[in-house]
Order: structure tokens, then C-alpha cells, then sequence
């Protein structure tokens, strides 16, 4: 397994441009919110942790569907599964590498984009708090998604399809907590269920992944 | 050892072969041969533990091969269509997933395939010749006692056929077993061959 992150790290590094593009879609989508709204710091710190949890979650999946479709164009998905590494590993340690390349970036870069959109600064913290539990199920389900679609033609339009309605719950309680702390309430309850939906989601995603990928192969 | 029995493999609504049959003993070489589409490949990812067969048995030394995959994919080193290569990494980087894996020095399994001047060229710098020949030096990198591979001396100049040969005897000599898909000749001793005319 970690011969295989190791491999996803060294690969991200090389392709440099393709890595830092999620957070730069990240940066422009958010970007674009007070030109379009308007600048008035009331209702843009209002619209804040939702036009932040959307960006993030869009610009998670811009890197998804290579995360499997390289491997299986060029013949390495099955030199992974020959690797000796069951599915559920593979799948694992490409889901660590997709959170390390892609979901911590846009945690480092959600702080200063919520300072930008007047975010309240309390609530700042209950924001990354989510964002935390809320990138890794997005790199969870993305890369179960994205082994259910590898081989499939137009893999691309279907990816969003099969995991935007997964992610849904996780942005309304990732949105729902920093609302909660905007508001002065307790965002306490909409942590725990990230969190419960992220100790759900560790074992059952890569098991999918693994299944699926296996299914791919043949 | 590894026994095949009645193996039969159906790809989407295709039967591609049924009731194939043969055996591979430790140090053995199996050539498949047979027209574009009779199944070698098909035949080669199921000796892999990659597809399952609609009927028959595979078996490692008279036990079930393909009642653990995973366990199966450590006693088998494949060599596809394609090189499975990442066109941004160096030859050397690309090498250093397997050599991980099998805890095997890469500079050896480069000399071997006569590419030590190009270990440290990005793999979209090289020919489809050195490509390949690169594609074979992760296979020789391997501890798995059985190849497993799908022409492996396409695009090969001569001089390369010929370390190709002498990579093969080694591992036949270790004890290890060959099963290639080829059309052309591959410079192998005393090999069987398996021909496939399709179902």
C-alpha cells in the first residue's frame, strides 16, 4: 500500500499542473461569487460556507475520473492488481493520495477564501472542522465512484452523476455546521454525523473500489 | 506447477475458447499461438487470476489457483498489450514500483535490457522499442516464478530479441515458467506450444 501512495505522490509531483489545478478551479470559482453577488459583506459572509463546500466539492472531482482512467489505458491497473495488494488496499491508498494531493490543499486554501467572503470569524474554525471529515468522504465516495465508472464509456459524465447525490449528505451537514456557528448554535451534532459518515464510509468505499476495480480487469 | 483443465473463457456474449488443457512444470515454456483474436490475450489475463473462467480449473501446484486472486497475482509477473509505463516518470522511476515490490535492485534488471543510459530519461522520451524493452525489465524485476507475456518481443531489434532470450533462460533456468502469446519466433529451447484456433 505504501509502495502504491508512494507511487501517486511521485506521479503528482510530475504532473504538477494537473494537481494544482483543483485548488486553482477551487480559488477562481470562489472568486467569482463576489463579482457576481456583489461585494456587500453581509450577504456574501452569509453565502460563504455554501459557495466554499460547493467549490470544494467541484473541484474535488476534477482530478476523479484520471485516478483509475490512466491506470487502465495504459495497462498499470493491472500490474496494481498483480501487485499481491488486494482491491480494498488499492483502493485505500489511492484514496489517501487523492485527500493528500487534492483534499488538503483546499483545506489550506478554504481559510483565507472565508476571510475574503467576510465569513464570520468565529465560524471559521466549525468550517475547517468540517472541511476536514467532509474531504476525506469526498476523496472517499470520488474514488469509489470513480472504480465503478473506470473502463465505461463517457466515464467522465457519469462520475458526477453516481456521486454527487452520495456527497449530498455531506455537504448539508458540512454547510448546516458553520451556519450553526455563524448563528451562535451549537454545530456539534452536524460534526458528529460527518464524522459518523466518514467511519462509515473508511471501510465500505474501498471495499466498492476494490470490488469494482477487480470487476474492471476483466 | 500449473495445471489447466478445461478452460473455457466467454468474453461479453463471445465464447472465445472452451475445454483448454495443458501444463506448465517448473521451468517449462508454453507458446501460444493462434490467429488476431483466438483468445491468447484473453488466456494470458486468465492465467493472470484477471478474468475468471466460465468453466475449468487452474491450478498451483495441484491447489486452486483462483480462490485467492490476490495471493495468485504474487506468483505472476504479466506483460500486456500495453507497457503499463507513466510517460512523466523516468525509466529508472518507473521501475522502483516493482523493485519495491519484489525488494530487487533496478540497476541490475536495467543492464540486463541494456538500458542504463536511459534510466534517468522521462519514459516519453523513449521508442516503442525501448519502451518495451523497459516493459521487460519490470517483468525481470519480479520475484513471480511465472511470466506471463503478451508478445513480448514486438518492436524489438535484434539485439534486444537476443537479451530477451537470455532473460527468459534465466528464468527458466531458476525454475521459473514462461507462457507467451507471440507470432513470431521467440528464442526459446525446448518449448510446447499451445494453438489457439478460437471457439
Amino acid at each position: 500500500m505504501i509502495a502504491i501512495l508512494i507511487r501517486e505522490l511521485r506521479l503528482s509531483v510530475r504532473y504538477g499542473a494537473d494537481t494544482l489545478a483543483a485548488v486553482l478551479f477551487f480559488l477562481l470559482i470562489v472568486s467569482l461569487f463576489p463579482l457576481a453577488i456583489g461585494p456587500a459583506p453581509e450577504t456574501l459572509g452569509r453565502m460563504a460556507p455554501g459557495i466554499i463546500w460547493v467549490a470544494a466539492l467541484l473541484a474535488a472531482f476534477l482530478s476523479l475520473d484520471r485516478l483509475f482512467g490512466a491506470d487502465f489505458e495504459d495497462g498499470s491497473l493491472d500490474q496494481l492488481l498483480l501487485s499481491g495488494v488486494p482491491g480494498i488496499g488499492i483502493a485505500a491508498a489511492k484514496t489517501l493520495a487523492h485527500w493528500m494531493i487534492t483534499g488538503v490543499p483546499l483545506l489550506l486554501a478554504a481559510a483565507p477564501l472565508a476571510v475574503m467572503l467576510r465569513m464570520p470569524a468565529e465560524a471559521i474554525p466549525t468550517l475547517l472542522a468540517g472541511l476536514l471529515p467532509g474531504s476525506a468522504l469526498l476523496s472517499l465516495f470520488g474514488t469509489a465512484g470513480a472504480a465503478i465508472v473506470v473502463g465505461a464509456r463517457r466515464a467522465g459524465v457519469l462520475l458526477p452523476l453516481l456521486v454527487l447525490p452520495l456527497v449530498t449528505p455531506v455537504l448539508i451537514f458540512g454547510v448546516a455546521a458553520a451556519d450553526a456557528a455563524a448563528s451562535g448554535l451549537s454545530p456539534r451534532p452536524h460534526l458528529l454525523l460527518l464524522t459518523a459518515l466518514l467511519l462509515a464510509a473508511l471501510p465500505l468505499c474501498p471495499l466498492a473500489a476494490g470490488v469494482a476495480l477487480q470487476a474492471a480487469a476483466e | 506447477m500449473l495445471r489447466a483443465e478445461g478452460l473455457t473463457a466467454i468474453r461479453g456474449e463471445r465464447l472465445v475458447f472452451q475445454d483448454l488443457s495443458f501444463v506448465v512444470p517448473e521451468g517449462g515454456a508454453l507458446i501460444l499461438s493462434g490467429r488476431n483474436g483466438a483468445g491468447k490475450s484473453t488466456l494470458l489475463r486468465l492465467l493472470a487470476g484477471l478474468v475468471r473462467p466460465e468453466a475449468g480449473r487452474l491450478l498451483w501446484n495441484d491447489t486452486d489457483a483462483l480462490s485467492d486472486r490476490t495471493e495468485h497475482g504474487r506468483r505472476v509477473a504479466l506483460l500486456g498489450h500495453q507497457d503499463a509505463l507513466k510517460p512523466g516518470l523516468t525509466a529508472a522511476e518507473n521501475l522502483a514500483f516493482a523493485a519495491r515490490l519484489s525488494g530487487r535492485k533496478i540497476d541490475a534488471a536495467l543492464a540486463e535490457l541494456a538500458l542504463e543510459d536511459l534510466a534517468e530519461l522521462p519514459v516519453r522520451m523513449l521508442s516503442a522499442g525501448q519502451k518495451r524493452r523497459l516493459a521487460l525489465a519490470r517483468v525481470s524485476l519480479s520475484s513471480a516464478p511465472l511470466w506471463l507475456l503478451d508478445e513480448p518481443a514486438s518492436g524489438l531489434d535484434d539485439p534486444a530479441v537476443d537479451r530477451l532470450g537470455a532473460l527468459l533462460a534465466r528464468h527458466r533456468l531458476g525454475g521459473g515458467m514462461i507462457v507467451a502469446a507471440t507470432h513470431v519466433p521467440l528464442p526459446l529451447l525446448k518449448v510446447e506450444t499451445l494453438r489457439l484456433n478460437g471457439a
